[in-house]
């Protein structure tokens, strides 16, 4: 395994990239399957160079539930945000800014939830104080903070803590 | 320029997923015409970025799919790609926004920090 490993430091980011390199080139042929590892094995060490945190990814299971969540609310936010862009001048004008405690504290779970909260349409990640571990969002329909805060620590933060920590 | 020669139901398939995501796209960028202020507009191009984008490649894929006879996925690295950088953009403008309007002292952003929300 260590040999494996002095070789190749990144197995899974390795397989990543030949895929992606296989995908968009739409072959399955000797040469390129040889160029793409050939890129994914540069890949990997420039990796190396960039020394990037240890990250462990757990439970496949719940990756694959967080996934089927996100798709979920990303077409229900839409439609959300759509009928307010379309709808009276009144219901247009309730956003506003709000704070929430996260538990959260991977970085690379942040990233993930930086990602989820911006790319649904209506909340949108402003900035998050580490040292108190404190998030403000904008949100474009701020009716109930609170219903904010539920949905975003139940629907996502429980199961990111659950990949990353 | 010839429109490809498709069967009537992959016609209609791929007619149909191209209008629904050029309409969201549409959708959302009167998003930016009809909200208020700097802010609220920050969420209207995510509709075209994420619903708009989705029904889009999947008209591709069927198209492309059937055009040559063997699925064609490679469009989910467009979505993909796509999911991973517009945030950065997005998130970039808000902080730089909010920095400015507390500089500024502007009435859209609010002085200090509002109060964590407790349950």
């Amino acid at each position: 395994m260590s040999r494996l490993r002095r070789v190749l430091p990144y197995p899974l980011l390795f397989l990543a990239l030949l895929g992606m390199w296989l995908l968009m080139t739409q072959s399955l042929s000797a040469g390129q399957i040889l160029l793409g590892s050939v890129v994914a094995f540069g890949g990997c060490w420039a990796m190396v160079a960039l020394d990037p945190p240890a990250a462990r990814l757990r439970r496949p299971g719940a990756v694959a539930r967080l996934a089927g969540r996100v798709f979920v609310d990303v077409f229900r936010s839409n439609l959300a945000v759509g009928s307010i862009i379309l709808g009276s001048e009144d219901r247009r004008t309730h956003s506003g800014f709000m704070s929430l405690r996260l538990d959260l504290t991977s970085p690379y779970g942040l990233a993930v939830l930086a990602i989820i909260l911006t790319c649904t349409p209506g909340t949108q990640w402003v900035r998050y104080d580490p040292s108190r571990r404190v998030l403000m969002l904008h949100v474009l329909d701020l009716v109930d903070d609170r219903y904010w805060v539920r949905t975003i620590k139940e629907r996502y933060e429980s199961l990111l803590m659950e990949i990353f920590e | 320029m010839s429109a490809p020669d498709l069967p009537l139901w992959a016609a209609i398939l791929v007619s149909f997923f191209l209008v629904a995501g050029a309409l969201v796209t549409l959708l959302g960028s009167i998003g930016l015409w009809r909200l208020p202020d700097f802010y609220a507009r920050l969420h209207a191009p995510s509709l075209g970025a994420t619903l708009g984008t989705g029904l889009i490649l999947v008209a591709s894929m069927i198209c492309f799919s059937v055009l040559q006879g063997r699925p064609l996925v490679h469009e989910v690295l467009i979505g993909l790609f796509v999911t991973i950088t517009t945030p950065v953009t997005l998130m970039l403008l808000a902080s730089a926004s909010l920095y400015r309007d507390r500089v500024e002292g502007n009435d859209a952003a609010p002085k200090k920090d509002p109060p964590p929300t407790e349950l």
